[in-house]
């Protein structure tokens, strides 16, 4: 009972899995309950082909598959004590995997890993105060990554994937802080882009240093999403304008960023495992969102963007006192990489404390449910966007802004 | 298994914990305060630009940005009652302008007619009708043309005043009685909370006749006055003492707003002095033959009479200066006519030059010149001197602002400035007076407009300034209207957040500001 209540303290005390900018971070229930660590992590299931590609070798089955949901609650509120501005949104996202690996041979394996690592949705009150720079947005992605696997010695693996991605944007914003139609409605554009697709890689080392202590290290390059083509649509347009902003289509990039995350776990005993990784995610290659409408009588939108780099710390303990249960607990910190000044309502997100804690129910020796919880706790942020051009100057919006997220997970695997 | 229930059950607990984030202050009504002032019921007075006047008229959408309107809203979070403004449910179709007995008495509302470029009154009839009686008080109690005199004044509602000018048309629409006063009827609404400005036009008036009014120094029954004239000083002072005592004899706290220097408003800004380039001019073939034929010609003479600098020749490159009439000048038409009889080439025409530039000059960068100017530089004149006048010096002579000049109505010269000023200065002077003696917040709108011209940067980093829409390179930031006068409703949220700061100073109240880049700005159309 003792035990019970510890867990369930901390799994309120504690805070989730969402990480900075539009990263989120649940890719398995397992590593996520361990606070989403897991590029040193071996033999445990699936899972561990998206955190290093390298450890399909290290799994104990011939056949091992695992797959889950996750249903994510996220709140993000903003205030500005100066004009009375109170807004809230409430959104939801599924993020959901599927990972599967075939053990060829002892020192091959092959796999394939379905992921959305991936996915941003705000939605604030259509023309709040902020509807210059954005009412919605919703961008998903689905990664699908084939693995191969190959064990240099008993203790050494390598591991590569080539990612292939397919996703899509929607985006409404208003044109002006003030432009209005004949009746009085906000002129405002959506651009939706479907079926963006892009290629990238994935690299992985996994090493056991002794009967204890792994270590990994997992590359993720950089995918550039370029849409071409996709649909830009102008709505309550004043009369004057309406010749001019003729819905068509538009170009666009936007980068999902390189990530190298370098982590060990350490096989306390027979019970126990401990894992930590740090994740330094390469955001600093998105500078500026520009979108650039194929009409040229629309001037190209440039968007500043300017993030930086960031890292974030992970660290996980599991807990497997039977074949039938083993129980997780972890979290991690995650630091922004939006810097001052460049806190756009889209990603409204601050650096980042998470709690997770979860179970696994073993119902069959092959045969296993998954359930995993997380809590992410973002600082109260008073921030601003001051990049915003209106008539040549630079015009700022901002206040304080707070989110906060919450998880539940369901994973099942099988492995035989 | 047991066990596993239990942790199960945590983790749903958990998930229920997910509510919304907390901020550490939350912001609520709460956090905002009414201070020493009770904004229960509000009460504005003024004149247009406490009506909402905007784009040279009041009409349905507009009026619902009036800066009493916008306040009222601030005030409402912390304890404001309702906030009623005169109805203009009549004007169907939104396009502003009057209508007495089914004729038109003033015109629609101004738009950017995108097709031609230049601001045009919106096609269409007025539809909101003088004698369509409301007889009912409102807490916007601001009557565009009202002078401060008028608040006082029984009969300024009265319809039947309205033919002979005696009465106004706003007022009289909303007037309790024919006989009541602005005053009377603000005051039956009970006012906790005022603000008052009016005075403005006691000046603007004039200036914005170009001067051509007088100034009733002296004159104390302001009944005799013209609609353009000046107020005189102590009528003045009578009048708005009385309007503040008034106000404040059942303990109401308000603010009283000062007269802006109207010779910064984009109204006498907007045109330059100098704008006749070769190219507007027709070319430089044309600037040659204006040297040649005109202005050469009348330089000599002028300059043989000791006066040649008030005329100069055209420059190629540069800018060159619209010809005006000044009356204060010493009129020579006789002289110029007798030197240019004594010029075998100038004497058939002797004597239309002595009529036309008897006091013409070139204006020069202290001339003020008002927005309607634009639209006649450069048009043929059909003053009835030219009847007779045979081609081509009928084509030559009568070209506005080139060759004929400016009548005093369209421009301000410096001495008419001075009297502007001198009176704007008195005025205020007493505003000031009055206010402290009621211990009244003051809105320094005369200091505010003053900055405005050389820009004044809010909170959220966009510059506003006092100019005049210019197109689209500034028309998110544009603060005035079309009539170069009265603010667009952006320009009234800049008001009202200018008066939201001076409450939050004096009554030691906290009153969420406004964002006036967030209100629109002048109406564009495609075509009129």
């Amino acid at each position: 009972m003792k035990k019970i209540l510890s867990i369930s303290l901390l799994s309120l005390l504690a805070t989730n899995t969402f990480a900075g900018g539009y990263r989120i971070s649940m890719q398995g229930q397992r590593q996520l309950a361990m606070g989403h660590t897991g590029v040193a992590v071996i033999g445990q299931n699936a899972e561990s082909l998206f955190f290093n590609p390298a450890s399909g070798t290290f799994l104990k089955n011939k056949w091992s598959f695992s797959a889950g949901a996750t249903a994510l609650v996220s709140n993000v509120k903003f205030q500005n004590s100066l004009y009375n501005w109170s807004n809230s949104t409430t959104n939801t996202g599924t993020p959901f995997y599927f990972y599967g690996n075939y053990q060829a041979s002892d020192r091959f394996s092959v796999g394939l890993a379905v992921y959305t690592p991936y996915g941003s949705s705000v939605e604030w009150d259509q023309d709040w105060p902020g509807s210059h720079l954005v009412n919605n947005i919703d961008l998903q992605a689905i990664f699908v990554q084939p693995t191969v696997s190959y064990k240099i010695t008993d203790n050494i693996s390598v591991g590569a994937g080539l990612i292939y991605v397919n996703g899509g944007v929607t985006f409404n914003r208003n044109l002006s802080r003030s432009m209005v139609d004949e009746n009085g409605n906000r002129s405002d554009v959506t651009i939706d882009a479907a079926g963006v697709s892009a290629w990238g890689y994935n690299l992985g080392v996994t090493a056991r240093l002794d009967d204890y202590v792994t270590f990994g290290v997992n590359y993720r390059s950089q995918i550039d999403m370029k849409v071409e083509g996709g649909d830009a649509k102008f709505h309550d347009m004043p009369s004057f304008l309406g010749g001019t902003y003729t819905n068509g289509k538009f170009d666009a990039s936007m980068p999902l960023p390189a990530e190298l995350t370098i982590g060990f776990s350490y096989q306390i005993n027979d019970k126990w495992l401990a894992a930590v990784d740090y994740n330094h995610t390469f955001w600093k290659a998105y500078d500026n969102l520009v979108i650039d409408f194929d009409n040229p009588a629309i001037a190209t939108s440039v968007n500043p963007r300017n993030y930086k780099s960031s890292g974030t710390m992970r660290g996980g303990l599991q807990f497997a006192p039977s074949e039938k249960f083993s129980a997780r607990v972890g979290g991690y910190y995650d630091i922004s990489p939006v810097q001052d000044g460049y806190f756009a309502p889209e990603t409204p997100r601050n650096d980042a404390l998470a709690g997770t804690v979860g179970f696994t129910y073993q119902v069959t020796p092959k045969f296993g449910i998954d359930f995993a919880a997380s809590a992410l706790h973002f600082k109260e942020t008073k921030n601003s966007y001051d990049h915003y051009i209106e008539d040549g100057t630079h015009v700022s919006f901002g206040g304080d802004y707070r989110s906060s997220a919450y998880s539940l997970g369901l994973g099942l695997s099988y492995n035989f | 298994m047991k066990k596993y229930q239990s942790i199960l059950l945590a983790a749903f607990a958990f998930s229920f914990v997910a509510c919304e984030p907390e901020f550490e202050n939350e912001v609520t009504n709460e956090s905002y305060s009414k201070g020493e002032a009770d904004f229960t019921t509000y009460v504005a007075l003024g004149n247009s630009l406490t009506a909402g006047y905007m784009d040279g008229t009041v009409y349905r959408s507009g009026q619902q940005y009036s800066f009493p309107n916008l306040l009222a809203k601030q005030f409402a979070v912390v304890g404001g009652g309702s906030f009623t403004q005169p109805s203009f449910s009549d004007d169907t179709n939104d396009l502003g302008g009057l209508l007495l007995m089914g004729q038109q008495a003033a015109a629609t509302r101004l738009i950017i007619n995108m097709s031609t470029g230049g601001p045009q009154n919106l096609t269409g009839t007025p539809t909101i009708e003088i004698s369509n009686l409301q007889a009912k008080a409102y807490n916007n109690m601001g009557v565009p043309g009202a002078k401060s005199f008028h608040l006082l004044a029984p009969g300024y509602g009265n319809l039947a005043n309205v033919a002979t000018g005696k009465a106004n048309p706003y007022f009289v629409r909303h007037a309790t009685s024919p006989n009541t006063t602005v005053l009377s009827d603000a005051m039956s609404m009970n006012p906790t909370f005022f603000t008052n400005w009016i005075g403005a036009n006691d000046v603007l008036a004039y200036a914005l006749s170009g001067g051509v009014g007088v100034s009733q120094e002296g004159n104390m029954d302001p009944s005799t006055y013209g609609s353009n004239d000046i107020t005189d000083r102590q009528v003045f002072a009578s009048a708005y003492t009385t309007i503040v005592n008034t106000l404040t004899s059942n303990g109401a706290k308000g603010v009283v707003a000062t007269i802006p220097d109207v010779t910064s408003i984009p109204h006498f800004t907007t045109v330059p002095y100098n704008p006749l380039t070769a190219e507007a001019l027709g070319g430089e073939a044309t600037v040659d033959q204006l040297n040649a034929q005109l202005l050469g010609p009348l330089k000599q003479i002028l300059t043989a009479l000791g006066q040649g600098n008030r005329i100069n020749s055209f420059s190629k490159t540069e800018g060159n200066a619209l010809l005006v009439k000044d009356e204060t000048l010493t009129d020579l038409s006789q002289q110029i006519t007798a030197v240019a009889s004594q010029n075998q080439q100038l004497a058939p025409i002797a004597g239309l030059l002595g009529q036309l530039y008897g006091q013409a000059r070139h204006a020069s960068r202290n001339d003020l010149f008002v927005l309607g100017t634009s639209s006649v530089i450069g048009t043929t004149s059909t003053a009835p001197i030219f009847a007779n006048v045979p081609s081509p010096y009928k084509e030559l002579f009568s070209k506005i602002g080139v060759t004929f000049p400016l009548e005093d109505k369209y421009v301000l010269v410096p001495a008419e400035q001075t009297i502007i000023k001198t009176a704007t200065k008195e005025f205020n002077d007493i505003i000031w007076a009055a206010a402290r003696s009621k211990k009244l917040a003051v809105a320094d709108m005369n200091a505010i407009m003053g900055y405005l011209t050389g820009g004044i940067r809010l909170g959220d980093g966009q510059w506003y300034t006092a100019d005049y829409f210019k197109g689209t390179g500034n028309m998110n930031k544009v603060l005035f209207s079309l009539d170069g006068v009265h603010p667009n409703p952006r320009g009234y949220a800049f008001v009202a957040n200018e008066i939201v700061k001076v409450i939050n100073e004096h009554y030691k109240a906290k009153l969420p500001m406004l964002v006036p880049g967030n209100y629109p700005g002048v109406t564009i159309k495609a075509s009129n």
